[in-house]
């Protein structure tokens, strides 16, 4: 079944080699970069080769230097990939890595962007060696609900009508159950939510730039945002969203995905039938037969 | 004198060891003269421009 194509990946890839160029917002990346080499410190392994995909910043690979024997980089923008000792410009979508071939795979904040995310996935989970591991950040779940609130009720007042504005974001749970659909063990998700107080959403607008991250819905309105339904828009998130001292807030849910490549040494559940032991038993109490519903 | 067309910066033979054709997965042929990455399956040759394979196949050569 062919994907939605969500994302003008044609169009991010030119944001994105714009961004790089500016003073990039990146303390997003950097927050996600120090919790991806936490996250990898508890895990007693060595890892000799590793790919880091599409992190916009070398955040990651900085952080993880020392710990891992060699990181290579991926960005579809070559720009992005200056400094990396090892890099490859790649698209996250069809990535060019042999089946079994690399240890480790990480990603700050990029996977959002992604149009076919089970296949990247799947593509992440052949490429890893037996108990290699992916270890992923992206920005999910009810990331600007504030922006994507104000933004259609500003465009449903003044223009009438209400257009893609802010991405889709892929909720927790549907991105592990993604994880066991593309193959991948011991499938692990959490959230860390993020608020971040803004002068003004117009400042949160200039970061989201900086990031790369404007608008590339493929169907996004083409004609420019007029300066009346901005206007509107800055009025209604300052009226909803703002704290007392005038800041306004803008919720970012970083997304944490990780799982392994299936090896026969990992934890695996005992087929059913096969206990020794009765539940009831273990929990001290006494055992309703199905088909009798508790309480009656 | 340097007299060969040696690129300053090479493909490093880590890399060489992990890549495949993004589109066909499939094994390369590396070709140090031109500098580039052959792809028998796709018909295209990706280029590696100052030591960075360039895996985007919007970017690679057709050949026919």
């Amino acid at each position: 079944m062919p994907h939605p194509v969500i994302f003008d990946r044609k169009l991010l890839r030119a944001r994105r080699a714009r961004a790089g160029g500016r003073d990039p917002a990146t303390f997003l990346i950097e927050r996600a970069a120090d919790d991806l080499a936490g996250r990898l410190s508890a895990i007693l392994r060595k890892f000799d080769i590793a790919a880091d995909l599409g992190t916009p910043t070398d955040a990651v690979r900085v952080a993880l230097a020392g710990s891992v024997g060699a990181i290579v980089a991926v960005d579809p923008v070559v720009a992005h990939l200056k400094g990396a000792r090892l890099a490859v410009a790649a698209d996250e979508e069809a990535l060019p890595f042999r089946d079994g071939s690399l240890d480790l795979v990480v990603s700050a904040l990029a996977l959002q962007f992604v149009n076919d995310l089970p296949g990247t996935l799947i593509q992440i989970r052949r490429a890893l060696r037996p108990d290699g591991l992916l270890l992923a950040a992206m920005i999910g779940g009810d990331s600007l609900t504030e922006l994507r609130e104000a933004f259609a009720q500003a465009e449903a007042e003044v223009d009438g009508c209400v257009s893609p504005r802010v991405a889709p974001f892929a909720d927790l749970r549907d991105i592990g159950a993604l994880l066991q659909r593309a193959g991948f063990a011991l499938p692990v998700t959490d959230v860390d939510r993020v608020t971040v107080r803004y002068a003004s959403p117009l400042a949160l607008m200039h970061d989201l730039r900086s990031m790369g991250a404007a608008n590339a819905l493929t169907e996004r309105r083409r004609a420019p945002l007029r300066r009346a339904t901005l206007r509107r828009l800055i009025e209604i998130y300052a009226e909803r969203f703002s704290d007392p001292d005038g800041r306004v807030r803008a919720t970012f849910e970083i997304v944490w995905l990780s799982g392994w490549a299936p090896h026969e040494s990992q934890q695996k559940p005992l087929a059913p039938g096969s206990a020794k032991t009765r539940l009831a038993d273990a929990l001290r109490t006494r055992e309703i037969p199905a088909g009798e519903k508790a309480g009656n | 004198m340097n007299i060969t067309d040696r690129p300053a910066v090479s493909i490093d033979p880590k890399l060489l060891e992990i890549l495949v054709c993004p589109l066909t997965k499939s094994t390369l042929e590396y070709d140090a003269g031109k500098q580039e990455l052959i792809s028998r399956g796709a018909k295209l040759a990706y280029p590696i421009r100052d030591g960075i394979p360039i895996m985007l196949p919007e970017e690679a050569r057709r050949l026919d």
